[in-house]
């Protein structure tokens, strides 16, 4: 009796809903209209594309088709696995990317704190000016420069190189090509970095430096337990996006800094991956590798965010 | 300027207003140490300052000097033997010209599709009272931790039959998903519903509200993303180079990297083989500024913006 009349309930408020929504949908439907292209634009350009990660398990040709081809379960991953360049792949993306990690994630901070300081408004806003400049460079053109610079027969870089007694053809030396890329892009991209953590700086609440101020604080005490404190939210999501995609490493600079001197060090997935997939034409092997690397990556970036929820409370979602 | 209602900026006028209080309060504290403390702050900065400058500076002063000062390796800061030829090579060179109106068609064309795009599917998931928006947004941000890969991409680019069009650049990149969070969230904090609920009750559409209510409001939103996009767009090669075999759509910057990096400065049949080689190294330089000049007039604009743009994605959504 009470169930007949719970279920009579649950009916009309479902019914209740279900009117509603299409009262909504009646009344919005221009929203809807709005959606259809970006939504194809996300199905067909993205999802479709994820889906297409299947002839990873497959043995792709061009005449069965994606969904035509045979079942290969995981020939292709064991094949990447059975090739001893596989190693050497994964610990070049990770070398460069760890080595990245260490050398860009704390010199914007710095920077931010430094500028945090100064309180010549020409100054800072020339010093703000000039570093954000490079990030809008192309890749192109910063590997252009550095080879210009770097170049033994006309560059300056060179010369002081060799001045300090170092390898003056240092984009030949596969030993030089991580510190080449990982430097490079701290020049082009901390400038641009330090933005938000300068945005963060701006919110520190002022009574806390105040206070700071009448406890006969230091500038560095004051940086070291107002500052710091300040930002350790925004350094933490930093932190967690650059941490989780430690394989995501691009293949835009390191396919412009190759050369078949250095390609010991600057063969990473990803220029692996365009080599075997366009140039050999092997689509399943080169789906399998990024497919590999897509997943590993996205494991890393939850794992990651999991744990720092745990112990700072914050995290990405 | 005008980003009223976001957070990070409504702390910032507060904050100037501040700062000439300060600063005299920091006068009077400054202790020894903090004096010496703050000569070291401007220390970092100013050699933060120059190892920006000075590779860039090299490169300008170079782009001026004769080919045989470039060639000998005798420019550094200032041009040697002043001269505009190598200018005079970049502006004869027709790939560089075909390059460069081709970078404008896709910079412009590629801006005004993702920008309306990005509009058409930010603003509705904007709404709350959209069916489905959780879902459709979790669709979106997914595409940030997981993408499709190379291959896969590719298979699509050409089952479309895309492959080697003006397409191919604009339509696979049309979207991106951090610009669709940066413009909800703009919706989102800074459209007053009151203004909606007005709109309403005078009988306006959805579309309409969009067009003459939303839109005109969200100007430093537009401009945000819109160069974004742009210098994206102006920047890439990595689309023109998996995606297109005729030269004669080649963007900028695949140009740049036939004649930067493969070293391929085209047929050059001057006899003088040494002139054709100090005239090739040259006209690398000139070559570089001339890329970089359409950046640097919106750079003054994009500075300004690009900071609020970091702010407005760097609120959580």
């Amino acid at each position: 009796m009470t169930a007949a009349v719970e279920s009579r309930a649950a009916t009309t408020v479902r019914e209740r809903r279900r009117r509603t929504r299409r009262r909504n949908l009646r009344r919005h439907w221009q929203l809807y209209v709005l959606l259809i292209l970006p939504v194809a634009y996300f199905v067909v350009f993205q999802y479709i594309p994820m889906a297409n990660n299947v002839i990873a398990f497959k043995d792709y040709n061009v005449v069965a088709g994606i969904w035509g081809s045979p079942w290969a379960g995981f020939d292709h991953f064991e094949r990447f696995f059975a090739n001893p360049v596989a190693w050497d792949l994964i610990r070049n993306t990770l070398m460069l990317s760890l080595y990245g990690f260490l050398a860009g994630f704390p010199i914007p901070i710095i920077l931010a704190l430094a500028l945090n300081e100064v309180r010549a408004r020409f100054f800072k806003r020339t010093v703000q000016m000039v570093t954000y400049a490079p990030y809008f460079l192309s890749t192109v053109i910063v590997v252009s420069m550095l080879i210009l610079i770097f170049s033994p027969r006309i560059g300056f870089m060179s010369d002081a190189l060799g001045f300090f007694g170092m390898n003056s053809n240092l984009l030949a030396d596969p030993d030089a090509f991580r510190s080449v890329y990982v430097w490079s892009d701290v020049w082009q991209t901390a400038g641009y970095s330090a933005i938000i953590y300068m945005a963060a700086l701006a919110g520190v609440d002022p009574s806390l430096y105040e206070a700071a101020r009448l406890d006969g604080a230091s500038r560095l005490q004051k940086i070291w337990h107002v500052d710091l404190p300040g930002i350790a939210p925004t350094v933490v999501v930093v932190m967690v996006l650059s941490v989780g995609s430690v394989m995501a490493i691009g293949f835009e600079k390191a396919f412009l800094l190759q050369n078949p001197l250095n390609l010991s060090t600057s063969e990473i997935i990803a220029t692996y991956t365009y080599k075997i997939g366009l140039l050999s034409a092997d689509f399943s092997l080169a789906t399998a590798v990024g497919l590999f690397n897509s997943v590993i990556n996205l494991i890393l970036l939850l794992a990651v965010n999991t744990v720092s929820k745990r112990v700072t409370g914050n995290g990405l979602w | 300027m005008t980003l009223t209602t976001a957070t990070p900026s409504a702390t910032e006028p507060k904050a100037k207003r501040r700062k000439p209080k300060r600063r005299r309060a920091a006068h009077v504290q400054d202790t020894r140490v903090d004096r010496i403390f703050m000569i070291g702050v401007y220390a970092l900065l100013t050699t933060f300052l120059l190892i920006i400058l000075i590779p860039l500076a090299n490169i300008v002063a170079s782009s001026f000097s004769s080919p045989a000062a470039v060639s000998g390796g005798r420019v550094f800061l200032w041009p040697v033997d002043f001269t505009l030829i190598g200018y005079e090579a970049v502006l004869a060179n027709e790939a560089v010209l075909t390059g460069f109106a081709n970078s404008v068609f896709y910079a412009v064309v590629g801006t005004l599709v993702s920008v309306t795009l990005t509009v058409m599917i930010a603003y509705p998931l904007s709404r709350t009272e959209l069916v489905g928006r959780r879902v459709l947004i979790g669709g979106v941000l997914f595409t940030m931790l997981f993408s499709g890969g190379l291959i896969p991409t590719y298979m699509v680019v050409r089952a479309l039959g895309l492959l080697d069009t003006r397409w191919a650049i604009i339509l696979p990149a049309a979207i991106a998903a951090w610009q669709v969070l940066i413009a909800m969230t703009f919706f989102r904090s800074s459209i007053p519903g009151e203004l909606y609920e007005a709109a309403q009750l005078d009988g306006a559409s959805d579309l309409r509200f969009l067009w003459s209510i939303v839109l005109p409001l969200s100007k430093p939103l537009l401009a945000v993303i819109a160069l974004m996009y742009g210098i994206g767009q102006w920047n890439s090669y990595f689309s023109a180079l998996i995606y297109l075999r005729s030269e004669d759509l080649y963007p900028l910057q695949l140009v740049l990297r036939d004649i930067l990096i493969v070293n391929n400065s085209g047929g050059t049949n001057i006899a003088d083989q040494l002139a054709a080689q100090q005239m090739a190294d040259l006209m690398k330089f000139s070559l570089i500024v001339v890329s970089t000049v359409p950046v640097l007039l919106v750079y003054p604009f994009v500075a300004r913006h690009f900071t609020k743009g970091v702010m407005l994605g760097s609120v959580k959504g």
